[in-house]
């Protein structure tokens, strides 16, 4: 496939690391040549140096031919106006703009084809915030993610010391809920990806991945963790925002600070807060003042400025003088993996998060969701499964007679459409259909084409 | 020194203006005096011709060549067309009753054009309407002119009110010159506050007043007043039906007329609903009425608790929205119900409506300010700005409000103070002095809904009349003018 990726930043060329690798034909465009040599060292991608609104600049990025356009500059202005470009003057079939402003999607009517032509509007900051938003809800997860429409949770959990399950191969789950039906799809032991089966044990410090409909993730969750405190005080460092949008949307049923260094910052994050947090002057990294806002008595405290030794720091400290749990924003891959199981409870990168988002338009076939997990290293893709028994590798089967790739598993099925849709776990018995959703969970990244290919339908039989 | 002799001819110029123009606002009791046989018919001919010929005389000798006027000339100009206007509106009633201390009918003009409603005439129902008409008159004229100052004046202050909505009522054109919007707001105001009066005078009438009470009431209900053309004031109709409409106008009334302007230019009730001034007015509303209609219930003043309501609800609306009408001798109920209406008084009523007293808004701010400086000793880096709606308000307005609640509270000592040093008994001091400079009427004791101001001596008559022209003009506007700076090149 012909990619065409606006903007070397975070975003862009964690994207292109990622696509490149799944043999796509990438082309870059920045205004930074600096950026784009470092990216053209490191991989296989063609770059160009200029102004991604400019016709000139797009034409010698082979804009004509390209199939997918991602519009990920810093600027919303640059990125809305790309498309459009890419749709009038080039007619580029499929088109993603990242938007920061909170505007774009609540008017979808402007990014329309008679608009700015945005087929899929991206917002890093919106999903990071729902990330975080999903956290604080249930406080035992390290990630939570949700498919089909958020009839199924994905949660990573830790295993620790004394939970019911642990010690346990994974078969006693049924024995410890007979009522509920969940799987686990994946465990990872020292930073190893396991792809378990019934006998696999589970043991303390796992990090383990299981699927089950949404009304039952708490009950799965006790199993492997105990139980915490609901979130009730949080602390946040950085009123950017993810940290203003975040306040936001948890202030019905949480008590919020926001600690920011800039004042004229602070009086606009006040305002536009109204009473729904408290907003604090200061340094996050400065003890006295965490002392003074009893950060010892915080549940959650989340360091979300741009500043990735900041966020550390700041959240280290936290730590130290007592708070519960502790979350990082680390956009450095490097530094969140020396980070992640440490002191710090959970590293984010963001970027990860919204190359999840990016990479359901990029992928082949008919895919829902896409979600990498830590930091990229796995994948799990909500797939639409279509064609009938001689068309496609998948319709018409038993689980236990698809060829899988290796280091893959199907880990539940979603059936029938929207309100009405059931959801069932994967059994080896369990027959597929069409039309079904499958959530396919993918250990190993370099697996995907083989994925994709699996559950391409064939025309051979016309 | 010379241009500050001109601009003071322009404000004698257009002060001249206004007395020829209110001159010939003489004539509507004059040709209603004319249809009926009207024993003031004399005193207002009289009335009008020094009126006439004082402004015209003032017209002529102070011709100007253009009426551009500076913003603090308008606060001058404020005090004295409510000072001036005053005298020559006392004039018939003082020709009329020859008994009557030139003190106490400028008392009674400087009440009826504050809209305050404090009086010293008794024995109403026998009294000429043209004099009735006449009050009622320039009550409502005295409305109309509390808008414009509203509008005009008071955001040179920054302690109307008003500018905190000024986006909402002029748009976009925020920074425009003063006058085309000036003009433009107040031609809309007007409209909503003639739309009032024709919407009241009509629900009156159909609630079965005369014509001519309907008209009177009118003109003192949309103008929250409070003068009656009966001694027992609403209580004369002793229907329910009438109390109703009365309530409802004055609610209304008490309303920013701004707020009710962008209502009605959207067709929908949600500027109401954003309004936190509007709320918390309509609360507080609520909250009193309720809270003496259980006092009166419990205590067994009115054994029926629907009784209790019907009185409850008129006589505490009237006295929250400073209106002074009453049905009741409340004065007789227990102590804490009376004083618990003129503690509401004192801040009910929203910033560009016709009510008066402290005005919720400032209230609001007040109470805003005080929440962030307790929790700014607990967190002491907190970041919390004072906030209306989704809007901070300026530290220069929060910085005026405070200015205005000391300046309040001083006119309320000093004006109690004098009053007692002239001798009069400690609660009628204390009560006049607040229904003045709230624009109230009546107080308690002496000048209690039964009483009357006539008793009064011309010196506690002269403190009270300052008052409410202080009450009236926000404080600050008459102020100014005494402080020595005003007068300074």
């Amino acid at each position: 496939m012909r990619i065409l990726i606006l903007g070397a930043g975070r975003v862009g060329s964690g994207l292109a690391e990622m696509l490149v690798q799944e043999r796509n034909d990438i082309t870059v465009v920045d205004t930074s040549a600096e950026l784009l040599s470092e990216l053209q060292e490191r991989f296989d991608l063609r770059t160009v140096q200029g102004t991604a609104t400019n016709l000139e600049v797009l034409q010698a990025a082979g804009i004509e031919d390209t199939d997918i356009l991602i519009a990920v500059t810093t600027h919303d202005e640059v990125n809305l106006v790309a498309c459009q470009l890419a749709h009038r003057c080039f007619n580029v079939p499929q088109r993603i703009a990242r938007v920061r402003s909170a505007q774009w999607m609540q008017h979808p009517e402007l990014l329309t084809p008679e608009g700015f032509a945005v087929d899929v509007a991206i917002s890093p900051e919106g999903t990071v915030t729902d990330y975080l938003k999903k956290l604080i809800e249930i406080p035992e997860a390290l990630q939570v993610l949700e498919f089909a429409h958020g009839r199924v949770g994905l949660l990573a959990v830790r295993a620790d010391v004394g939970s019911p399950m642990v010690s346990h191969p994974i078969k006693d789950l049924r024995q410890h809920l007979p009522d509920i039906d969940s799987r686990v799809v994946a465990i990872f032991r020292k930073g190893k990806a396991i792809l378990p089966d019934g006998d696999t044990f589970i043991e303390a410090g796992d990090e383990v991945f299981f699927l089950a409909a949404a009304e039952h993730i708490r009950r799965v969750t006790q199993e492997l963790h105990q139980m915490d405190k609901p979130v009730r005080r949080v602390m946040i460092v950085g009123g950017g925002n993810v940290g203003r949008r975040l306040a936001q949307a948890i202030s019905d049923d949480v008590l919020s600070k926001i600690i920011e260094g800039n004042a004229a910052r602070c009086e606009k994050l006040a305002q536009d807060l109204n009473g729904k947090a408290l907003v604090l002057h200061g340094d996050a990294t400065d003890e006295t003042l965490l002392e003074e806002e009893n950060v010892a008595s915080m549940d959650l405290f989340l360091a979300l400025t741009n500043d990735d030794e900041n966020n550390i720091m700041s959240a280290l400290l936290a730590k130290r003088l007592g708070a519960r749990r502790v979350l990082a924003l680390i956009n450095r891959k490097a530094y969140a993996e020396l980070m992640e199981g440490g002191e710090i409870d959970i590293a984010l990168t963001p970027s990860h998060t919204t190359l999840g988002e990016l990479l359901r338009y990029v992928r082949r076939g008919d895919i829902a969701a896409v979600h990498t997990l830590r930091r990229g290293a796995a994948e799990v893709l909500e797939m639409v499964v279509h064609g009938d028994a001689k068309t496609s590798k998948v319709v018409g089967r038993r689980i236990e007679n698809i060829e899988l790739p290796k280091g893959t598993s199907i880990g539940a099925i979603v059936r029938g459409q929207a309100e009405a849709s059931e959801v069932l776990m994967a059994h080896h018995d369990t027959v597929i259909a069409r039309d079904d959703h499958l959530i396919v969970f993918v250990t190993n990244r370099k697996m995907i084409p083989k994925v994709e290919k699996l559950f391409q339908v064939s025309a051979g039989f016309f | 020194m010379k241009s500050t002799a001109s601009s003071f001819r322009v404000v004698l110029n257009i002060l001249s203006l206004l007395v020829s123009l209110f001159g010939l606002t003489f004539s509507l009791p004059l040709a209603f005096a004319c249809f009926g046989p009207d024993p003031a018919f004399d005193a207002f001919f009289k009335a009008a011709l020094i009126t006439l010929s004082v402004g015209l005389v003032g017209l002529m000798t102070t011709r100007v060549s253009s009426r551009d006027l500076k913003p603090r000339d308008g606060f001058l100009l404020a005090a004295l067309v409510w000072l001036v206007l005053a005298t020559f509106a006392g004039l018939p009633i003082w020709f009329y009753l020859p008994e009557l201390r030139f003190s106490q009918a400028f008392f009674e003009g400087i009440s009826a054009l504050t809209t305050t409603g404090a009086t010293v005439l008794s024995g109403l129902d026998a009294m000429p309407r043209s004099i009735l008409l006449w009050r009622s008159f320039l009550q409502w004229l005295g409305g109309m002119g509390i808008i414009i100052l509203a509008v005009a004046i008071l955001p040179l202050l920054g302690v109307g009110g008003m500018q905190l909505f000024k986006a909402e009522i002029s748009g976009p054109s925020k920074d425009n010159k003063l006058t085309p919007r000036i003009t433009e707001t107040a031609q809309g105001l007007w409209g909503i506050y003639l739309l009032f009066s024709l919407l009241c005078f009509f629900a009156y009438w159909l609630a079965g007043m005369d014509w001519f009470d309907a008209l009177v009431h009118m003109g003192s209900t949309v103008s929250i007043g409070g003068l009656s053309s009966h001694d027992a004031s609403i209580g004369y109709f002793n229907s329910p039906l009438i109390e109703m409409v009365a309530i409802v106008f004055m609610v209304l009334s008490g309303v920013n007329f701004a707020i009710h302007f962008s209502a009605m230019r959207r067709m929908s009730g949600r500027p109401y609903r954003d309004c936190p001034e509007a709320r918390y007015y309509l609360m507080t509303l609520v909250f009193g009425v309720f809270f003496v209609t259980f006092v009166l219930w419990l205590r067994g003043v009115y054994p029926s608790f629907f009784e209790a309501l019907r009185v409850s609800a008129f006589n505490v609306v009237s006295i929250v929205t400073t209106t002074g009408y009453a049905t009741q001798d409340y004065a007789q109920w227990p102590h804490f119900v009376p004083w618990l209406m003129m503690f509401l008084c004192a801040f009910a009523t929203s910033s560009g409506s016709t009510g008066g007293g402290i005005k919720m808004i400032r209230l609001v701010i007040m109470v805003k300010l005080a929440y962030r400086e307790f929790l700014r000793i607990i967190h002491p880096r907190v970041v919390q700005p004072v906030q209306l709606g989704s809007s901070a308000v300026a530290s220069s307005v929060v910085f005026a409000v405070l200015a205005y609640m000391l300046a309040y509270g001083a006119t309320v000592m000093v004006t109690t103070f004098l009053l007692l040093l002239s001798g009069m008994n400690d609660i009628t001091a204390v009560s006049a002095a607040l229904a003045c400079v709230n624009n109230l009427g009546p107080g308690l004791n002496e000048v209690g809904p039964a009483g009357n101001y006539a008793s009064l001596t011309s010196f506690q008559l002269w403190v009270l009349s300052f008052a409410m022209l202080l009450g009236r003009l926000e404080l600050l506007t008459v102020l100014v003018i005494l402080v020595p700076a005003f007068w300074r090149k």
